[in-house]
């Protein structure tokens, strides 16, 4: 586990809990996570899934993929009820009515089911600091409705509700950072984390679940069917993201920032917008800003790294 | 003979809870709710009652810790009122179907807008058909029963339903009465630990809330309904047993001097007890007059109704909200729905009074008698007429 450059399947356990046969797209770099999120967190988990494609594709009655014990129960809720849950078990361990064991809960979310309509439930559920995990898949819209914007969506990428059209080039605001909302709520444990990278995700998904309090995990979920890119390059887009610093893999372990990941050679973000057609109407200046503030982005990261290594 | 204590309403409601030794407690503060969050707070932070205690960040979150809270296997409470039941209206449709033996008390009050903070029916009305069990206290002593009973219902293997007990805010919430407590031996022995039929175990995994196609959705729905309309006898049942354990008899419909009575009011809560009132004072002019009580309004007594309004020649319903536009206050809409297979029924005379608080006195029942007589001599029965409205 411990060796993130190599992948060897070898080494992964061997246990599923999302069950193969489930509806999801060709290619969903999502439900990889998924997958791996389990096999990270094991059989002693309970999850909480907010509504969403992950929902969808996994529960329709009378069939399940689920072989943890699994609840959906509406779209912007999952924190809450997965807080329920925490404090139920924990209750009922320390009235001795249920066995006393580590039992991981999970909640899940796409992005908008996190940074928008789900944002409320999530910063209560992080304040009062249940012992939970939060996992937020971003695919950079909402998918399961049909590809439309969230705050979550990048500048410029084209969606069913952010067109580009004669004067709009597609989404015309900047992606909301996740990730620092959660890490303003002073929780023990935040990460990025993108299933192309599988050791480095599942050793964070530990890192989450064994943290004393909340943790919170943001996971880049790379959508062929939204993004309009082949559903075999699913794994490399993610790659790529990475590669330009799109999407650094970072976690904010007690408030200190640490680069988990640190990219060999930087690559021009064109690279990794070139492949999607939500990016293909993308001008040379517009493709220019965006690599400008990705840029800042990561410099500002930096920047945070490297005060918290001044600080230890 | 357990002795009778004088104290808030809202303070009994949460004996009441502390004595069912809830697990789990989530709400947020709303008016004229917050009495019972107040107190079953203090409970915890003394270690007289060992729950968790979720102040949640809103009625959302609180129904949906509930759902997890009670989907991990433990007794759950929540209460709210108004604007927070209509926040967490859409949680409160999914509990049912996911058999979730939630209690929350409801502290009835009007809803926006404009703004008010006090008491009718419009909140509950707006979750009619959300599918919990849903009750009606007169007074603080039946509060604090029907509080005690409804976790013994709602956890009932034949049941798994959510239970909704209706306090009307203020009227009950706020105001001091004599109230028998019962000691915590009788109700351990009347309400054992929850032993939930499904939970979030990792040994025994279950999923809870998946979605259906069209091709199953109406099978979902028609067994819900089922569910609910079980649910009826084994509340006889357990109100039974309460009765014979307290001595305090409940019933789905309860009425007040309406044997071979003409005419029948007909109310919901703490209407109850002025109406009753009323009811002496319209006697003793030598009226012909009764009281009929929906104590439960879901799932709804039609037997039990049909049986009390047997011989009556008129029903004077006084609505506690309103149907804009529609045809009548939803309680008379119901019982004219109610009626219309019986032959001979009574007539049903609907007005709607006391919204946001305004009372309705002894007094203001008579004159809606003197009214309804007057409407039934003119012929005009049909729809409905808001009461004491200032010209």
């Amino acid at each position: 586990m411990e060796n993130m450059n190599v992948y060897a399947v070898k080494l992964l356990p061997k246990g599923e809990f999302i069950a193969p046969g489930h509806r999801a797209c060709q290619g969903c770099a999502e439900v990889l996570a998924v997958r791996l999120v389990g096999k990270a967190l094991g059989r002693n988990t309970v999850v909480a899934s907010a509504t969403g494609c992950m929902e969808i594709i996994s529960s329709p009655l009378p069939t399940t993929s689920w072989r943890v014990p699994w609840i959906h129960v509406a779209f912007e809720n999952a924190a809450a009820v997965a807080s329920g849950m925490e404090a139920g078990l924990k209750v009922l361990m320390r009235k001795g009515r249920i066995p006393k064991k580590k039992i991981n809960v999970l909640a899940m979310g796409g992005d908008g089911g996190t940074a928008d309509i789900g944002l409320q439930a999530l910063s209560g559920a992080l304040e009062r600091g249940h012992n939970f995990l939060y996992v937020c898949y971003d695919n950079e819209a909402y998918m399961n409705t049909g590809i439309q914007r969230s705050s979550s969506t990048p500048f410029g990428a084209a969606t069913t509700t952010s067109p580009a059209g004669k004067v709009k080039p597609g989404q015309v605001t900047w992606k909301k950072n996740m990730p620092e909302i959660a890490v303003a709520h002073n929780i023990p444990y935040v990460a990025t984390a993108c299933p192309s990278y599988p050791f480095d995700l599942m050793k964070k998904v530990k890192k989450a679940a064994d943290a004393d309090g909340p943790a919170y995990v943001h996971i880049f979920s790379v959508c062929p069917t939204g993004w309009r890119l082949p559903g075999d390059l699913s794994v490399r887009a993610g790659r790529l993201a990475v590669e330009s610093c799109i999407f650094p893999l970072y976690e904010v372990e007690n408030g200190k920032y640490k680069l988990t990941y640190e990219v060999p050679k930087i690559r021009p973000v064109e690279d990794y917008l070139k492949i999607q057609g939500r990016f293909r109407h993308l001008t040379p200046d517009l493709i220019e800003k965006i690599q400008k503030r990705v840029t800042d982005n990561y410099n500002k990261l930096l920047a945070k790294i490297r005060f918290s290594e001044e600080m230890s | 003979m357990p002795k009778r204590e004088g104290m808030e309403v809202s303070i009994a409601a949460s004996e009441a809870i502390r004595l069912a030794n809830v697990d789990a407690i989530a709400a947020y503060p709303i008016t004229p709710q917050t009495h019972i969050v107040e107190h079953l707070s203090e409970f915890v932070a003394n270690g007289e009652l060992d729950a968790e205690f979720i102040p949640v960040e809103s009625e959302h979150s609180a129904m949906s810790v509930c759902m997890g809270t009670s989907a991990a296997g433990a007794r759950t409470f929540t209460c709210t009122s108004s604007q927070g039941l209509a926040l967490m209206s859409e949680i409160v449709f999914i509990a049912p179907p996911m058999q979730l033996p939630i209690v929350m008390i409801l502290a009835n009050r009007s809803l926006s807008g404009p703004l008010s903070i006090w008491n009718d029916h419009t909140d509950v009305m707006m979750v009619r058909d959300c599918g919990w069990i849903q009750a009606f206290g007169e007074n603080g002593q039946e509060i604090f029963d029907l509080t005690l009973a409804a976790f013994r219902i709602a956890e009932d293997r034949r049941v798994l339903l959510p239970f909704m007990v209706n306090m009307d805010g203020f009227i009950l919430s706020h105001v001091i009465e004599p109230i028998e407590m019962m000691d915590q031996e009788t109700v351990d022995k009347f309400l054992p630990v929850y032993k939930p039929k499904y939970r979030m175990d990792p040994d025994n995994p279950v999923t809870m809330g998946a979605f259906a196609m069209p091709d199953l959705y109406t099978e979902t729905k028609k067994a819900q309904d089922e569910k609910l309309k079980a649910s009826l006898p084994v509340i006889e049942e357990v109100w039974k047993e309460f009765g014979d354990l307290t001595g305090r008899y409940y019933h789905p419909i309860e009425t007040y001097k309406a044997e071979g009575a003409k005419t029948l009011f007909v109310t919901m809560g703490s209407f109850g007890e002025t109406a009753s009132t009323a009811v002496d004072m319209l006697r003793e002019k030598g009226e012909d007059v009764g009281l009929c009580q929906i104590r439960l309004w879901r799932p709804f007594p039609y037997e039990a109704f049909w049986k009390a309004v047997e011989g009556v020649d008129t029903l004077i319903i006084v609505d506690r909200a309103t149907s804009y536009g529609g045809p009548g206050g939803p309680v008379a809409s119901e019982i004219r729905s109610a009626l219309y297979t019986l032959d001979p029924k009574p007539r049903v005379v609907d007005f709607i009074a006391g919204l946001a608080g305004r009372d309705v006195a002894p007094v203001n029942y008579e004159d809606m008698y003197t009214r309804a007589k007057a409407r039934i001599a003119s012929g005009d029965i049909a729809g409905y007429e808001i009461y004491g409205v200032k010209e």
